[in-house]
């Protein structure tokens, strides 16, 4: 396990904690690790339990969804800089898609159940992760309806 | 560069041979035209168009997409969506379609010397700023940095793929592309374009965007660019609409008190910002 004085600067230095107080980084690094994952590396699977969130530091992540009969269709790449797996915040707290490794991924992820404890004894803290989560799900959500307009897509295509 | 109009009376067309064809995607292909009458002057600027006429079916606005400093023969990159261009993917070499123009307002690289250029486009979007992209990497050192933002619908859907990745190998100009969706086998981006504004580098205040493809992409592009701090005179369009004499005659291609054929169809965004979000324009 690293030190908690490296994670404190691993979150400080991530985009996601900009501006975010000091002692609540803190805390939430109380509840944070260190992870590498080599390139192809399954990093969680859609229906599993959404027992971490993950804040990217290095490398890429892809994020896929499985369709029976099929490869899995990626859906988005997630780079150094940016978080991944909100469903450690909504019940019934299971992953709704695959996250892969593309190339050799560092990361910091975050015990979602460690968090989610804290969050409820201190509601400071439930509010400045929520209201840094809220815009990366609504950035998200609205580059998914773009997706789906399939604006690229010739009308032979689409038909 | 100056506007020269290769026939005197704009609504007639001249004779064009086609020299070669390109095959770029399944239903995307490129021309390369040449006059009938030995012409080999045809200067335009980039981001301008031409009315390519088939014959007995009908004339279509196609960006011109070649080298602005190649004068001697006119190219064109067009995608097969309608009755006239379906008819135009079935020509051979050697075929003769009528040509008129060149028309409508270009992108203006000269005015944006000294600044950082990034240009966002998507899909066939892309063959009308390749002019625009030849003339800044023949003067790259008046120009800060080159920032190209790509997307496709998916890897098979990228256009100008060699030149792209030719372009990505250069050490002055930065290249991302991403796709909608894609296959393992893919291991570049995945994600809608505008989501690549946030990860380039460049120096907002001192930015000039180019930004060319579907109106909803262009959409989201400027949202992404002013949330990195350009603002809206720094950044150019290129509108579509349905042009037929591409003169400002007809006034088919009406868009607010501008006729996209003649004030444009670059325009800078400031000035059509009102009416951009109008549905009924």
């Amino acid at each position: 396990m690293v030190k908690i004085s490296n994670l404190d600067k691993s979150l400080s230095e991530h985009p996601f904690f900009e501006d975010m107080d000091a002692e609540i980084q803190k805390i939430i690094a109380g509840c944070a690790r260190n992870e590498r994952y080599e390139a192809d590396a399954i990093i969680h699977h859609e229906g599993d339990k959404a027992d971490r969130f993950y804040l990217v530091r290095g490398g890429v992540v892809s994020i896929e969804l499985h369709v029976p009969g099929h490869e899995p269709v990626v859906m988005d790449s997630v780079h150094e800089g940016e978080v991944f797996g909100w469903s450690w915040i909504i019940p019934p707290y299971r992953n709704t898609y695959d996250a892969r490794a593309v190339k050799l991924t560092r990361l910091v992820s975050l015990d979602a159940k460690c968090l989610r404890k804290k969050m409820k004894k201190n509601h400071e803290l439930g509010y400045e992760l929520l209201k840094r989560f809220i815009p990366v799900m609504a950035h998200r959500l609205s580059a998914s309806r773009l997706q789906i307009l399939d604006v690229f897509g010739s009308p032979k295509q689409k038909s | 560069m100056s506007i020269q109009a290769i026939n005197t009376d704009p609504m007639l067309p001249d004779l064009f041979q086609i020299e070669h064809i390109r095959r770029e995607l399944s239903d995307t292909f490129t021309l390369t035209l040449a006059a009938q009458d030995g012409k080999t002057d045809f200067q335009f600027q980039p981001g301008q168009f031409n009315m390519l006429y088939q014959f007995g079916v009908g004339e279509v606005p196609i960006s011109i997409s070649g080298d602005p400093a190649r004068s001697d023969r006119l190219i064109h990159t067009i995608r097969d969506v309608g009755s006239v261009t379906s008819a135009m993917a079935k020509l051979a070499k050697g075929d003769v379609i009528g040509l008129r123009g060149p028309y409508g307002k270009p992108w203006p690289v000269e005015d944006m010397e000294g600044q950082d250029i990034v240009i966002i486009t998507g899909g066939i979007g892309l063959a009308p700023l390749r002019p625009a992209i030849y003339h800044i990497l023949a003067n790259r050192k008046k120009y800060g940095k080159v920032v190209l933002l790509y997307g496709a619908r998916t890897p098979g859907d990228i256009l100008y793929r060699k030149e792209l990745e030719k372009w990505r190998g250069r050490f002055d100009m930065c290249v991302e592309v991403t796709v909608d969706n894609a296959g393992r086998e893919w291991s570049g981006n995945v994600g809608v374009v505008p989501n690549l504004v946030s990860r380039a580098r460049f120096d907002p205040l001192h930015t000039s965007a180019m930004v060319c493809g579907p109106e909803i992409m262009m959409h989201y592009a400027i949202k992404a660019l002013n949330s990195a701090d350009v603002a809206n005179d720094q950044i150019y369009v290129s509108m579509e609409r349905n042009m037929k004499c591409a003169v400002g005659f007809c006034g088919h291609c009406q868009y607010g008190h501008n006729f996209v054929c003649k004030d444009g169809p670059v325009f800078r965004f400031d000035r059509i910002s009102k009416i951009f979000s109008v549905r009924e324009v």
